[in-house]
């Protein structure tokens, strides 16, 4: 035994550090490839129509990022563990429409009807974690169960009543194009989000802990992990931040019936996936997948000032998470014979 | 002692395997579906008329022919979440073709074939290229969507033949079957027939189990799926068609959203989401007991989004309730064995 650690700690560390270093510069690439083809599409749109990046123009791309960017957040984390959350949508909904009726008519502060949206949110993701953890159903069908659940409660609640712009605070209204600094409320919000998820996904021991359970639940629940605690956890996160984009869903629109947010969760799943978020967990990452929701809202208003079909948005983005996927194959292909080629060398 | 213990246990297990086959979610699933019919039909005001037949007959054609192909793929488990549309990108088609003249006649096998063609890319990409099936299909799903609404705008067709679109309506002779009964019943047949009679549809079971292993055994997995997904997108091209004709109108949205509603009848028609476990018989219950509980419910007028609640609490259910008598089987055997070893 002593042998054998003897001779593999020799070899293991030279050869390791390359080969890191080489990983990383290949997860790199594939969000460079993101920013490439987003400078790409705004330098090209740009030329045709300068006004593209005129102030006005950024913001309103900006501010149409902001709520996908921080559900994406939420998506990205429970997608690295190898499971996905349908729900998110409906889970917008409820939250949109509770935190509306809320502060309809009453003047209550903002700080209110965002916390109100969170712990809505995280209610609902804890519901999911409990299902999918301790029921042991599987992800897809718990949130596929709790996408029409939340939705139903929301239609029973609401029936066919919606709040009106008119009945909600200024306060509320104005929270989504006031700004600080320059900057909207609402941008800002999903940069601190997005900045502090990529913070933890990166930096903390909880985050690497889910890469690790995406990457082999198995060997994540041997190796000592709390799996239990970090998957209620990452259920919980996206939840959360789903409710949150509900309450910044409302303040922005103003008007909230029982149908918000409905279909939105394949947006959501197509912004992480395009973001380099590996449907099989354990790679991806929580900025990548911000940068995807930023590309596919971009796209949307791209056409609309190169002035090409605005039917062509859905098809360019369904082309670009093929695309997205393949890209993804042929970097794990390569990383696959870069590993074979160094065991061999073994 | 041995003697009696060899004589007993194929007994114990007979009456245990019987007793797990009455305890299982398609046999619950089959007894739920048939006493929601029967208390329906009692209860709720023109529920069990011949017209309310053929309206729910209707309502439950796209579904339970989606859901034939979308079984087999689940059973090996793979999934297709594009089906929808497809369906609404040969609806367009098929509007666009008529719009350019040609006849009803060769538009239908054509917007077949454009399913089909459909399904080919699918297939392509999963098992030629290796892509995972659930990113995949999302990616066509938009793909589709996008295309359908590329070839029609948000405009409709309207004008179809009537004699076509008085078909799909239709009833037999006037009386109280519906035309398109027949089509259901002939391709839930060929289905059925496939998945549980040949050894096509053994290997689809072997390849949901072991994907690796169903390999080594000399089964084509990746031609097996990829067929697969031929199939689908040619029946999804043929429900367009039907859709179409139904609603005389063709648009790009048509079938929106569908794709979760087959889903979901699948899983709560038993068949795991893991591969390698359901039957047809079961998952055509779940869609008979979905679209009879919302049919039911629309005429005591509650709202069908409400409807939503019971449809995703049976779906969780369907998975979490065998989880649960395992589990409680499981420890009640444990401490039995307990007590017999403290004995």
């Amino acid at each position: 035994m002593t042998v054998t650690s003897d001779r593999s700690a020799p070899t293991d560390a030279p050869l390791g550090a390359p080969a890191a270093k080489r990983f990383g510069g290949l997860l790199k690439t594939r969000e460079l490839g993101i920013v490439l083809a987003l400078a790409l599409l705004v330098a090209y749109t740009a030329i045709d129509n300068p006004r593209f990046l005129s102030g006005q123009s950024i913001r309103d791309n900006l501010l149409n990022t902001a709520i996908l960017a921080v559900m994406a957040t939420g998506q990205a984390v429970v997608v690295i563990t190898r499971n996905i959350d349908l729900s998110v949508g409906s889970v917008l909904g409820i939250s949109a429409f509770a935190v509306a009726t809320l502060m309809s008519n009453q003047d209550l502060p903002m700080v209110v009807g965002l916390l109100a949206g969170l712990a809505i949110g995280a209610v609902a993701g804890l519901v999911n974690g409990v299902l999918v953890r301790y029921g042991k159903v599987p992800a897809l069908v718990v949130t596929l169960g709790t996408l029409y659940i939340y939705r139903g409660i929301t239609y029973s609640w609401a029936g066919g009543s919606q709040v009106n712009a008119d009945e909600l605070p200024r306060h509320f209204l104005t929270f989504a194009n006031d700004s600080i600094l320059g900057i909207p409320w609402l941008v800002l919000i999903a940069l601190v989000v997005v900045a502090a998820g990529s913070v933890m996904m990166r930096n903390y021991r909880v985050g690497r802990e889910l890469y690790a359970m995406g990457s082999s639940p198995a060997a994540a629940e041997l190796a000592g992990i709390k799996v239990a605690r970090n998957l209620l956890g990452a259920f919980v996160l996206s939840g959360a931040l789903a409710g949150l984009a509900g309450v910044l869903y409302a303040a922005r629109f103003g008007t909230v019936d029982a149908a918000a947010g409905t279909g939105l969760e394949l947006n959501v799943v197509a912004a992480v996936v395009v973001g380099g978020v590996a449907v099989f967990g354990g790679s991806g990452s929580v900025w990548g997948a911000a940068l995807g929701a930023l590309l596919l809202t971009v796209i949307g208003s791209a056409l609309a000032v190169l002035d090409i079909n605005q039917f062509w948005q859905q098809a360019i983005v369904g082309a670009l998470i093929i695309l997205a996927i393949c890209a993804d194959r042929l970097v794990a292909v390569r990383i696959a014979r870069s590993l074979r080629k160094r065991d061999a060398h073994v | 002692m041995s003697d009696i213990d060899l004589g007993k246990r194929p007994a114990a297990n007979r009456s245990g395997a019987l007793r797990s086959r009455l305890t299982s979610w398609d046999s619950i699933i089959l007894v739920l579906t048939a006493l929601v019919l029967i208390i329906a039909s009692f209860t709720v005001d023109n529920f069990g008329t011949s017209r309310n037949f053929t309206f729910m007959v209707l309502d439950l054609l796209p579904i339970i022919l989606i859901a034939l192909p979308m079984t087999m793929i689940i059973v090996t488990g793979e999934i297709d979440l594009s089906v929808a549309s497809t369906l609404g990108l040969t609806s367009s088609m098929m509007g666009w073709l008529w719009n350019q003249g040609l006849s009803i006649e060769s538009i239908i096998p054509l917007c077949i074939a454009i399913g089909a063609i459909c399904g080919v890319v699918n297939g392509f990409l999963i098992t030629t290229l290796g892509l995972p099936s659930l990113a995949v299909t999302i990616g066509t799903l938009a793909l589709y969507r996008g295309l359908a609404f590329v070839v029609l705008g948000d405009g409709a067709v309207a004008d179809f033949p009537w004699n076509y679109t008085g078909w799909v309506t239709g009833t037999i002779g006037g009386g109280a079957v519906p035309n398109v009964l027949i089509l259901i019943v002939v391709l839930a047949l060929i289905f059925g027939i496939v998945q549980h009679a040949t050894p096509f549809g053994r290997s689809l079971y072997a390849i949901g189990a072991n994907a690796q292993a169903a390999h080594f055994s000399g089964i084509r997995v990746a031609r097996t799926k990829f067929w697969l997904y031929v199939a689908s997108g040619a029946v999804a091209g043929l429900v367009g068609v039907l859709w179409t004709l139904r609603y005389s109108s063709a648009r790009a949205d048509n079938g929106a959203g569908l794709e979760l509603a087959v889903v979901a009848a699948v899983l709560l028609g038993g068949v795991s989401i893991f591969g390698g476990k359901g039957s047809l018989p079961g998952v055509l219950a779940g869609v008979v007991l979905l679209t009879a509980l919302q049919n039911a419910l629309r005429l005591e007028d509650v709202s069908g989004q409400a409807l939503n609640i019971v449809t995703g609490t049976l779906l969780v259910l369907s998975v979490l309730l065998p989880n649960i008598t395992t589990a409680v089987r499981g420890n009640w055997q444990r401490r039995k064995l307990r007590q017999a070893a403290a004995r």
